[in-house]
């Protein structure tokens, strides 16, 4: 028999991390995006826990300017396979009506984002949350431990972190201290995609490219998904061939021109692409560490 | 042999992910000091390897210029520092974690620091790694740190090792530089139980023998490093050892499904084999292995799986599912390598948390028999082991284990010591030998027990634990207690600090590690007073938190009451009875607490007596009426209830 592969290796070491959580966590949750990396981390729960349903529900925090496409695809997965799926949107930033159009995407993100992941979690005390995130999206989360440590506050101390060793997690928390969990943090980017590529993992359309309405704003395509997004003078949607590498708020995601209608094509076209996945996230185009100063923050 | 993959990936796709899927992985260590090129060598392989966007490399670009120390050439070594801290001060303080990968493999990179931290960050990087790629400036030669590296390294059990001589185009390329070097190396390591050890000559800043052979080094006939990263094997045979699976999680949705989650340690496992588990000594056989929709043929080393077992045997997260030929030991007495990685250092005696990778248990070191000086390999004596230092100690654990020695199993062989009050991880450990077979040490089935002997004197046993400060007034209030207690008709023994020092723990003083054993001796015979029926009466400063929960732990619920005889220390001071403060101030009594050892106050003591506004009686009388409304003071009502 020929050796296990490193998606073999991948996809083990993230199934023992999530039932290291469900033995050992109270009340945990998972945190769905709606986006690739989530649909990974569903997909090895779901293998992790077979034949039990999921030992523990899903949480999407909604900023309630997600592409209508992923919501769809999100309801109908959650039916699809029975899961528990709790949506959490900050009810006093829908209040005020809080958009990234009228306050701008970093007051947007914060309050519709980060403020109400926060409420979320504290308002189900769950003390332990899997995220998505991977150590090779940026250079600051390739410290994170896969057990990230947040106190009360939420607040990530990055000179703070317990050590880890081996494949022995410490999941020990005081009252309403919790922990983030990243099952995926060892897999790549390209990883990701092979798995999905290998397990034929379902992913919302919007990955593969489509004609779409899109206006271009200051070199970043954005589609004009519904019609809360204000034209500015003599801007006209266009349909254009696009797909997204991320999804989040459609009004921050920018989309790419591409020919790109099979998985396949998607991966081939990330291979020869010459700019790193974060590049399209307009919420990273600041300084060099700011991710660093988000997650201080609570941000995941 | 740079890797160029692109013309694949534009022609063949399919082919391409077809081969990529067939990877394998490996993990190894790149350890170094300050400026011995490590940065740059891991920034070589990503560069390489093509594994940097053109936007990742022009922000290099950028960040080079201001700060860069390779002149006009892009500074790889920005590309993989991290934390804005670390970037301001141009160093590496923590355990990062790097990939890359190439046609055959996939790599994940841990990438160390040299200096400060060097042991607990090591430590943490090389417990996954099968490979440490250790470096060395060609300029300077073997050094201490050298030394250190490649003791963490056979500490943690890897293998194989890359002794990497960096920067040799700045001794010329020359092949004594190389020599020598290579000698000194494998004489030092022949102690280090190494199964293989290659030496490169290399330069990660001009890329040579990096990921392909320069023509600089002719008399060199060895492999690149990416060549050797790609082939050499480190399986080291883990799928023929024998079989392990640690119960992780039983997966139980309907009582037609019932089966044993975990990730296999060792050894392989097929529908059919018989299996042991232990503890329980159990036996069945493999009916179904299940991942996710799947029934698979065979389960092996690193595979996470759950296993349908023939018949409804009980087994339970912490359990080891073994080879029925080769079943683990268990033990609750082990001699244990550990490495210290908190601030508050590794106290004797004192509790704390044991993990593995599936079982969390109470453990304390009993005896700490000595700590070994990485950097020479020397053992020195110690009865504490501070931040970043290793030693050599026997722990005892309240339950007994399955285990491997961890020199046959790196996953059944580990553990981490988590801290009970912080829930911070301490330290790592690694298992050498059972001290015993616990399972031939049987607790004596005693015929007569505690409420026997209790009844007997008609009373109900307890333990009244008064802590506080030195001059508090502890001894004042236990006796007047005592008194009245004697005059009621009950039967009990005062253990007064003091006294208790003169005789049972006369070997004892003052440092932390031996006040956390004075309290561990004094609770352990508090609790015997209390199982011989009487009523013990402890007074003891016993300073620190942790040691009294453990005092507490150790009483049935209820029979343990915590009494802070709270006295400020300026008035415990201005008391001075014993005039001890006086010439603790003179400095002519160290660690004495309050002055320069630290007094951890009840949180949540069942009484407080504050001693400025009540008298010695008057708190007797408290303490007294408080035990009559618990009950206390009656005889046990119910024969053998309670």
């Amino acid at each position: 028999m020929t050796s296990l592969t490193h998606l073999d290796r991948l996809e083990a070491e993230s199934i023992h991390i999530m039932r290291e959580v469900a033995a050992t966590c109270e009340n945990p949750v998972m945190l769905y995006s709606v986006g690739k990396d989530s649909a990974v981390m569903l997909h090895l729960a779901l293998k992790a826990f077979a034949p039990s349903r999921l030992p523990f529900p899903l949480m999407h925090v909604d900023t309630g300017w997600k592409f209508r496409e992923m919501i769809e695809y999100r309801d109908a997965l959650a039916e699809r396979l029975g899961l528990e799926l709790i949506v959490w949107q900050n009810q006093q930033g829908l209040k005020d009506g809080v958009g990234p159009f009228t306050h701008g995407s970093a007051v947007h993100t914060d309050i519709m984002k980060t403020q109400a992941l926060k409420q979320g979690l504290d308002h189900h005390g769950f003390d332990a949350a899997f995220g998505g995130a991977r150590r090779d999206e940026e250079k600051s989360r390739a410290k994170e431990r896969v057990f990230s440590f947040r106190s009360a506050q939420h607040r990530w101390d990055p000179k703070n972190q317990r050590p880890e060793l081996w494949n022995i997690y410490n999941t020990q928390v005081a009252k309403g201290e919790s922990m983030r969990v990243f099952p995926l943090s060892n897999w790549t980017e390209l990883d990701i995609w092979q798995y999905i590529y290998k397990e034929e993992i379902p992913l919302p359309g919007l990955y593969l490219a489509a004609a779409r309405p899109v206006v271009e704003r200051d070199g970043t395509l954005i589609m004009v998904d519904d019609d809360r997004m204000p034209l500015e003078d003599g801007e006209v949607p266009e349909q254009r061939m696009v797909r997204f590498r991320t999804l989040g708020c459609y009004p921050l995601t920018g989309a790419v021109e591409s020919e790109a209608t099979t998985l396949p094509e998607v991966i081939q076209e990330m291979l020869l692409t010459t700019s790193s996945e974060r590049q399209g996230r307009v919420i990273d185009s600041d300084a060099g560490a700011s991710m660093e100063a988000k997650k201080q923050e609570g941000y995941f | 042999m740079t890797y160029t993959p692109d013309a694949q990936i534009a022609d063949d796709i399919l082919g391409y992910l077809d081969t990529h899927e067939n990877k394998t992985l490996l993990r190894f260590l790149t350890c170094g000091s300050v400026d011995d090129g490590k940065s740059t060598l891991i920034g070589r392989l990503l560069y390489d390897t093509k594994m940097i966007y053109e936007d990742q490399l022009a922000a290099v670009e950028r960040d080079s210029k201001r700060v860069g120390t390779t002149g006009d050439a892009p500074d790889l070594a920005l590309l993989v520092d991290g934390l804005a801290a670390e970037r301001e001060q141009g160093i590496t303080i923590d355990v990062a974690y790097r990939f890359f990968s190439t046609e055959k493999r996939k790599f994940i990179v841990a990438d160390t620091p040299g200096h400060e931290q060097y042991t607990r960050n090591m430590a943490t990087g090389a417990s996954t790694a099968d490979v440490a790629i250790i470096l060395i400036d060609a300029r300077y030669g073997i050094q201490t740190q050298t030394r250190r590296h490649a003791y963490i390294a056979s500490l943690l059990g890897i293998r194989h090792v890359v002794v990497a001589v960096n920067k040799m185009d700045l001794v010329d390329w020359s092949e004594d530089v190389f020599d020598r070097i290579e000698i000194g190396f494998r004489k030092f390591a022949g102690v280090l139980d190494f199964a293989d050890i290659v030496c490169i000559p290399m330069s990660a800043l001009t890329g040579d023998n990096v990921t392909e052979a320069g023509d600089t080094t002719p008399w060199y006939d060895g492999p690149a490093l990416l060549d050797y990263l790609e082939t050499v094997d480190v399986a080291d045979r883990g799928d023929e050892r024998p079989f392990r699976l640690p119960v992780q999680w039983v997966n139980r949705p309907d009582l037609n499904f019932r089966g044993f989650a975990g990730t296999v340690a060792s050894g392989r496992i097929a529908p059919g084999d018989e299996i042991i588990s232990i503890p329980s000594g159990k036996r069945s056989h493999v009916k179904r292995i299940v991942l996710g929709d799947d029934d698979l043929d065979e389960a092996r080393q690193h595979q996470a799986v759950t296993l349908v077992l023939a018949d409804e045997i009980d087994s339970s997260r912490g359990d080891l599912i073994c080879d029925v030929a080769n079943p683990a030991e268990q033990s609750d007495q082990f001699q244990a390598r550990l490495i210290w990685m908190a601030e508050a250092p590794l106290l004797p005696g004192r509790q704390y948390r044991l993990k593995t990778g599936n079982r969390t248990v109470g453990a304390s070191v009993s005896t700490l028999k000595h700590k070994v000086d990485v950097n020479d390999f020397s053992q020195k004596p110690a009865k504490v082991l501070e931040l970043n230092e290793v030693g050599v100690g026997n722990i005892s654990l309240s339950a007994a284990i399955a285990f491997d020695p961890y020199k046959d199993n790196r996953r059944t062989g580990s553990f981490v010591l988590i801290d009970r009050q912080t829930n911070e991880t301490v330290g790592a450990g690694m298992l050498d030998f059972s001290l015993r077979r616990a399972a031939n040490v049987v607790w004596q089935d005693l015929k007569i027990g505690r409420m026997e002997r209790a009844d007997l004197k008609n009373q109900q046993p307890a333990v009244l634990w008064f802590t506080g400060l030195s001059g508090s007034g502890k001894s004042t209030i236990a006796n007047l207690v005592e008194q009245r207690l004697y005059d009621l008709g009950r039967h009990t023994v005062i253990l007064d600090g003091d006294n208790v020092r003169h005789g049972l723990n006369k070997d004892l003083g003052f440092t932390d590690a031996d006040r956390v054993e004075n309290i561990r001796r004094v609770s352990e015979t508090a609790k015997l007073m209390a199982d011989a029926g009487l009523i013990a009466l402890v007074s003891f400063i016993s300073p620190f938190r942790s040691e009294r929960q453990i005092a507490r732990a150790m009483m049935p619920e209820g029979e343990f009451i915590e009494i802070h005889v709270d006295t400020p220390l300026a008035v415990a001071e201005a008391r001075d009875v014993k005039g001890l403060y006086a010439k603790a101030r003179a400095g002519e009594i160290k660690n004495f607490t309050g002055i320069d050892s630290a007094y951890e106050p009840p949180v949540d003591p069942e009484i407080r007596v504050n001693t400025v506004e009540t008298s010695a009686e008057e708190a007797a009388e408290r303490i007294v009426a408080y035990l009559d409304a618990r009950g206390l003071l009656e005889g046990p009502s119910f024969h053998g209830g309670l």
